[in-house]
């Protein structure tokens, strides 16, 4: 395991070693003492697990086409920024907009997440974007969605906010939102419908969860036992009345 | 069957006596005006929107389209396009969308201003005998640079150069997506850049594997919408546009209708074929300027450090923004001014939102040399540059470039029409139909924009010529070489420019 000791670095010192590391061939890199620097894992494309010890500042992952990168602490903002492929673990809470233009890959979340997470996710075929968090969502949840899968579990009953916000799937046209728990219609956008999922949905959160669960030492069972509801767009173009030609 | 209450635009007529029932008409128009009769063309000129393609294409000059005089009785205050757009909405009730920039007569400030030129006191350039320089580097400058003498006792340059993107004339293609415009559309602007040795920028619609070989002359754009941005295009073209608004539609979003999403785009856009291709109206991570520099920064670490340039929609404070996008780390600010084009904005946003590109350049060049910030980074003045001397006077109240847009659309064929959004195209450029698309050769007309630049930089050497000097960079922001006609006290003081006379 190659290390690199963050303590007291610039970020742009910090990436500069990251992606030296990653090109002189480290296949596991320990960052120690991280403590905010911005665009850890930003644009690195090669297969590589980056395990952080402390907080990452803003853009972990921004761009990000293949790594690993698990951050054993909380996390900030904009996380898997556009990111293309890869995967992000956050044994903690995670910040606002994470996810913003995902394409493909995973973030999974122990605790909370923020304000608008999971805008204009996209996917194509078999490159699916998935955002898994355990905890509580914010407003704007899975804004302008295009593909891509959100689930939101909301493990800890015991919450000082409710389980997810306001304006969930504003202008969603692609993609499905999985909340485990009950979610109120009018607090969606216009363009959502809230049903049950089918079978076929709960095998696709199935697997989901079954790598979520690895990732923390959870309990599947336990978890699958509650309910889940299906967020999807009721209309593939919910912008088209808008117009006159 | 009700007709709409707003009568035709213009009215399709063939002279039957002409017409040899070739049926050419039928099958160029792309919105299907003409159709075939048994013995003769049936016309639905309620379709028409007077592109013009049918009028070239008829062998016998048979065709006339006129601009209908049946419309409403004249009326200085309430035009004909005020009174239809009310009907269409109450038969509608949607909002009337527009294709191309505004057409309507606000004050044009390059038609009231003119160029100096040299005579007697300080003699004039010839510039076919003598070079000219119109070569320009758009990025970053030092404030000073430092030169040290090498051990082989020649100078060398010791401060390290920002990466700079290299013209060989201060013009550059105007964003257009692929979506909005076809593919070949995007391989004539292409092989043109390449050809000409400026830059060509792919809009937000991804970038299509078959324009890779011209990479080194293109610039990739991060929209709203992320469509197509992964670090493979990041890193594919010269540099990197963040895109904040756009002059044609400021503060709004975009919206390509789904009948303009065939497969191709929406793969290259990764949204579900048929969809609409929605582009947030902010970008919902760039909510302070703060929020900017992070993006900026952002790009910069997944393409070692390119050029990141912002490209804004002139507004009010336009040259506040524009200070704050400097500060924020942008290597290039373009403007995009009210004359912008577009493929599709609603007509209310696009006729009434926004300021002129030429108040808006001379209001930031201003702004940026006050707070000594001039040179971190250069601007790119857009939105309706429709001759060289456009382009020569932006670049005298300040820009260091132009980008050009509908007057590159208009070599391959465009007539300005506006009915962009449509998707019908007849000339085979704002379409995804395959039909139409065929009809742009991309290697034929590459070659008419090849020599629409090579004539604008000629003119420009000549205007250079005339006004004595051999480098376009003598002229960049030269406001003393621009007098105003018919320009009030106010304008004048906001564009620093003399009237005529003085």
């Amino acid at each position: 395991m190659y290390e690199i000791d963050a303590k007291g670095m610039y970020y742009r010192k910090l990436n500069e070693l990251v992606r030296k590391a990653v090109g002189d061939g480290e296949k596991e890199i320990l960052l120690k003492n991280v403590n905010g620097q911005y665009y850890i894992g930003d644009g690195i494309r090669e297969k590589v697990k980056i395990i952080i010890e402390g907080v990452p500042g803003n853009d972990l992952a921004a761009f990000m086409d293949g790594p690993t990168i698990i951050v054993k602490d909380n996390a900030q903002d904009n996380i898997g920024n556009t990111m293309n492929s890869g995967k992000v673990v956050v044994h903690g809470h995670a910040g606002d907009v994470l996810g913003y233009g995902m394409r493909g890959g995973k973030l999974h979340v122990r605790g909370d997440v923020g304000y608008r997470v999971g805008i204009h996710m996209k996917g194509l075929k078999k490159q699916i974007p998935v955002i898994i968090s355990g905890g509580t969502a914010g407003d704007f949840l899975g804004e302008y969605m295009a593909g891509g899968i959100l689930i939101l579990l909301g493990l800890d009953e015991k919450r000082d906010r409710p389980l997810v916000g306001d304006y969930i799937g504003t202008g969603m046209h692609g993609g499905s939102i999985f909340i485990r728990g009950d979610v109120d219609k009018t607090r969606c956008g216009a363009e959502v419908g809230v049903m049950e999922p089918d079978d076929k949905d709960m095998k696709t959160i199935r697997e989901c969860l079954k790598e979520f669960c690895e990732d923390f030492a959870l309990d599947l069972e336990e978890i699958m036992k509650k309910p889940f509801k299906k967020l999807v767009p009721v209309s593939a173009r919910p912008y088209g009345n808008l117009y006159a030609y | 069957m009700f007709k709409s209450l707003a009568p035709p635009d213009y009215l399709a007529t063939i002279d039957t006596d002409k017409c040899i029932r070739c049926k050419r008409c039928i099958q160029n128009c792309g919105w299907s005006v003409y159709s075939w009769g048994g013995d003769r063309v049936l016309i639905d000129t309620m379709k028409c929107v007077k592109c013009l393609r049918c009028y070239h294409y008829c062998p016998v000059e048979a065709i006339q389209i006129l601009d209908n005089p049946v419309k409403f009785k004249p009326n200085a205050y309430w035009s004909y396009n005020n009174i239809r757009n009310i009907k269409k909405q109450a038969e509608t009730g949607g909002m009337p969308l527009t294709g191309m920039g505004s057409d309507l007569p606000y004050p044009i400030l390059f038609d009231r201003l003119l160029l100096d030129a040299c005579q007697v006191t300080n003699p004039s350039i010839d510039p076919l005998r003598e070079p000219m320089e119109l070569r320009t580097y758009l990025g970053k400058k030092p404030s000073k640079v430092e030169v040290e003498r090498g051990e082989d006792g020649e100078l060398r340059l010791k401060t390290k150069m920002p990466p700079q993107i290299r013209l060989e004339a201060p013009f550059i293609f105007s964003p257009m997506s692929f979506g909005s415009i076809s593919l070949n559309a995007q391989k004539v602007l292409a092989m043109a850049a390449k050809e000409c040795g400026i830059i060509m920028n792919t809009g937000e619609g991804g970038l299509h594997e078959d324009l890779l070989p011209y990479r080194d002359h293109i610039m990739v754009q991060v929209a709203s919408g992320r469509f197509g941005v992964n670090p493979e295009y990041l890193n594919a073209g010269v540099a990197v546009e963040i895109k904040i608004g756009q002059g044609a539609k400021p503060g709004i979003g975009g919206h390509l209708p789904g009948e303009k999403i065939p497969l191709e785009v929406a793969k290259t856009r990764m949204i579900p074929v048929g969809t609409d291709a929605l582009s947030p109206a902010p970008q919902h991570d760039i909510y302070s300027i703060e929020d900017l520099r992070q993006l900026i920064y952002a790009i910069k670490e997944a393409t070692n450090y390119k050029p990141v340039s912002v490209k804004i929609a002139t507004v009010h404070n336009v040259a506040a923004i524009a200070s704050g996008i400097v500060r924020a780390g942008a290597d290039i600010v373009y403007l995009d001014g009210f004359r912008g084009g577009t493929g599709a904005a609603p007509t209310i946003i696009r006729d009434h939102l926004g300021i002129p590109i030429e108040h808006a350049v001379a209001a930031v060049d201003d702004r940026l040399r006050q707070e000594g910030i001039r040179n971190e980074a250069s601007i790119v003045a857009a939105g309706g540059i429709r001759s060289s001397a456009d382009a020569a006077k932006a670049i005298a109240l300040g820009a260091d470039a132009v980008a050009i847009g509908t007057a590159a659309l208009i070599t391959m064929g465009c007539t300005v029409c506006g009915k962009c959004y449509t998707g019908n195209c007849s000339w085979g450029i704002t379409t995804q139909r395959p039909e139409l698309t065929a009809r742009l050769d991309p290697e034929v007309y590459a070659e008419r924009l090849v020599n629409l630049i090579h004539a604008w930089a000629h003119e420009l050497r000549e205007i250079l010529g005339a006004l004595g000097i051999n480098a376009v960079e003598s002229l960049r922001g030269s406001r003393e070489r621009l007098r105003g006609v018919g320009l009030d006290d106010q304008t004048l003081d906001i564009l620093g420019v003399k009237p005529a006379g003085r």
